[in-house]
């Protein structure tokens, strides 16, 4: 028996985001929101062990209230119960203060014995919160986990690291941050959507799980964003023309020596 | 015993990233008039960091192989005690797991692979740029906590010139907890295998190549160019040709030419080659987003365009020099 958390972020979809080339700005605006992408298989896994092991997975969400559709999406992909934690003191969280309210939901639902991040998400691609989350919750952490297997109370884990792979172990309690290669996410049936709708899902204030407002939003932060912006692409976008392949592959030959970057 | 001197800490288990940051933070605690110091484990090198710019290396004792939780403690302490005004953390694997879990036992802010960091206005306010929306746009962060962590991809700044310089060495004995992750197995890289970043020139297939097998073609024009192979996530992910690929998820290269065969160009796939000095578009799709951001284009069969491109290599450079000859291992993963 295996008891899961999986934190799943509801993200801008960044396919759809488009730049503003006047002001060199990022359009967020209507840009639709989305499942961080390692969040789902971060879900799948913990699918994945609670078949194979039994036990439960429980989905965390903090967001605003159209947050709901992710959650509902992650436990139609087998979650058990959810929480969304949605306030309007959550508004501007960094990763220190979004680890905090984190904690607070993790702590208000009891043990586990794995909590299950994405390695980052989509759209802030900060790395953080799940090692934060391990640090604060008191436990250890693997990253970057491409392979999982739990057995006896221990978790062991295939990961890459710099010089190639690492096979590691550690006892649970312990928190997991996946990669998008560890497994496909299964996409619900018609039927798992329609159990979901009958699944647990509880939405929290900050005041539920006593996480107080200084501790979240800009004041719990230690980073704050002072702008944002699209630098041009310099680049020489020479597209070569010529008659015949042959032709092409000279001009560019003669152009790669001449910028000197073969040779 | 309090400073009476702030200092900036830098920290990477990579020597070549030490020195990068070094160079980096040598410039900032220039302009807040501050120590720059190294952390370092025992056993390790220190008398080179001097040279690249440190003004004080602590030795830690007492600290095993790497693992982040300890080192995060380890460093914890000694931060708790000298109260640096910022840490610089190399973004590799191990350093991105370390800064943030360090940020949390500190309770303060992280910004993780930082770009640039400068003092910005009169008050001198430090600031850092970063990439998010998958590689649309540049956060302009700034800290409203203390310290400041910060991590930096390797290759992010140049190395400084090595100058011989004395410095202040102070060892450090840490207590710190038995590591709860315990590495059982290592499966390293073949020897002569050259990380991707080290590149200087890559040669890298997408989805428009659609055998494993005809990456031969890639590779023989990499084995000329002494460069490397390298490819876009689903030949990687989807197809598991190869155990890495190049993007926002995968490895951020700056080689002096990046050539791009059958990729189309996808915002992540670009955020990983940005930092190259020339990139060379190969696709048949004469509307593929790769030709904006190239240097150089050609619009055709990556299956016609690579070997004629290696028949006008070779002769240009027949019996010209001794490199494009002589092949040295290469990464064999591909
Ligand atoms: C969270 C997230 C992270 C991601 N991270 C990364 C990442 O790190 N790296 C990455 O690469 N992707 C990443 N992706 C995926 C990315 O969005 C694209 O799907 C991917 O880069 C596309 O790869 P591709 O260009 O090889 O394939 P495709 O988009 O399928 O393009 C194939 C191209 O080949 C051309 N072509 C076909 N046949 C030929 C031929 N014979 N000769 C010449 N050209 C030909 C076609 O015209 C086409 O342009 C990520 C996606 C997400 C959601
Ligand atoms: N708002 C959120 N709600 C729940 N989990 C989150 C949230 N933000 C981040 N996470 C988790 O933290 C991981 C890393 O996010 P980040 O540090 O932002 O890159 C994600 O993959 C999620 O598992």
């Amino acid at each position: 028996m295996v008891k899961i958390i999986v934190c799943v972020k509801q993200a801008l979809d960044v396919a759809e985001i488009k730049i503003d080339k006047e002001r060199r700005v990022p359009v967020t605006a209507g840009v639709p929101l989305k499942t961080s992408d390692f969040d789902k298989n971060a879900v799948e896994e913990a699918v994945r062990l609670k078949e194979k092991l039994g036990g439960e997975v429980i989905i965390v969400t903090v967001g605003s209230k159209e947050a709901t559709s992710t959650v509902k999406e992650a436990l139609a992909m087998g979650g058990d119960r959810g929480y969304l934690v949605t306030d309007p003191a959550v508004e501007g969280s960094d990763t220190l203060a979004l680890s905090n309210i984190l904690v607070g939901v993790i702590r208000k639902i009891g043990g586990f014995d794995i909590v299950l991040c994405g390695e980052a998400s989509i759209d802030g691609f900060s790395f953080q919160v799940g090692p934060r989350l391990a640090e604060k919750l008191g436990v250890p952490q693997v990253t970057y986990v491409h392979k999982l297997e739990v057995k006896n109370g221990k978790v062991v884990a295939e990961r890459s690291v710099e010089e190639g792979l690492q096979v590691v172990e550690a006892e649970t309690p312990v928190l997991i941050t996946v990669t998008k290669e560890i497994n496909e996410p299964r996409t619900p049936t018609f039927m798992d959507i329609v159990k979901a709708a009958k699944k647990p899902l509880e939405t929290l204030s900050l005041a539920d799980i006593e996480v107080k407002k200084e501790e979240a939003g800009e004041e719990g932060s230690g980073v704050k964003v002072v702008g944002l912006y699209s630098p041009p692409v310099e680049r020489k976008n020479i597209v070569i023309e010529g008659e015949t392949v042959e032709e092409k592959a000279e001009k560019l030959a003669e152009a790669l020596v001449k910028e000197g970057v073969v040779g | 015993m309090k400073n009476l001197k702030g200092e900036i800490w830098v920290y990477s288990e990579e020597k070549e990233t030490t020195y990068e940051l070094l160079g980096e933070g040598r410039k900032l605690a220039r302009e807040m008039n501050v120590t720059l110091s190294a952390i370092t484990v025992e056993g390790g090198e220190t008398e080179r960091h001097f040279g690249f710019g440190a003004d004080k290396v602590y030795i830690l004792k007492g600290l095993g192989e790497f693992e982040a939780e300890t080192y995060a403690e380890a460093i914890s302490i000694i931060a708790k005690e000298r109260e640096p005004e910022i840490i610089l953390i190399g973004s590799t694997k191990r350093g991105k797991e370390l800064a943030p879990r360090l940020a949390a036992k500190l309770e303060t802010g992280c910004a993780t692979d930082c770009v640039k960091i400068y003092l910005e206005g009169e008050k001198k306010e430090l600031i850092v740029e970063r990439w998010i929306y998958g590689g649309n746009a540049l956060a302009k962060e700034k800290f409203t906590k203390k310290p400041s962590i910060i991590t930096i991809p390797p290759k992010t700044f140049e190395k400084p010139i090595y100058k011989e310089r004395k410095g202040e060495k102070v060892e450090v004995a840490v207590r710190v907890s038995e590591p709860r992750v315990k590495v059982i197995e290592t499966k390293k890289r073949e020897v002569g295998e050259e990380r991707l970043e080290d590149a200087s020139v890559i040669i890298s297939g997408g989805a428009g190549v659609k055998r494993k097998e005809d990456f031969k073609i890639l590779r023989e024009l990499a084995n000329m160019l002494r460069g490397q192979i390298g490819c876009s996530r689903p030949i990687a992910v989807d197809y598991k040709w190869f155990p890495e690929w190049i993007g926002l998820s995968g490895h951020k290269v700056k080689p002096n030419v990046y050539i791009a065969c059958g990729i189309s160009g996808k915002i992540q796939h670009i955020a990983g080659i940005r930092g190259s000095k020339i990139i060379v578009a190969i696709n048949k799709d004469p509307e593929a987003e790769i030709f904006k951001v190239a240097d150089y284009g050609i619009v055709g069969d990556l299956y016609e365009v690579v070997p004629a491109l290696i028949n006008a290599l070779k002769r240009r450079f027949r019996g010209k020099t001794r490199k494009f000859t002589e092949n040295k291992p290469l990464n064999k993963t591909f």
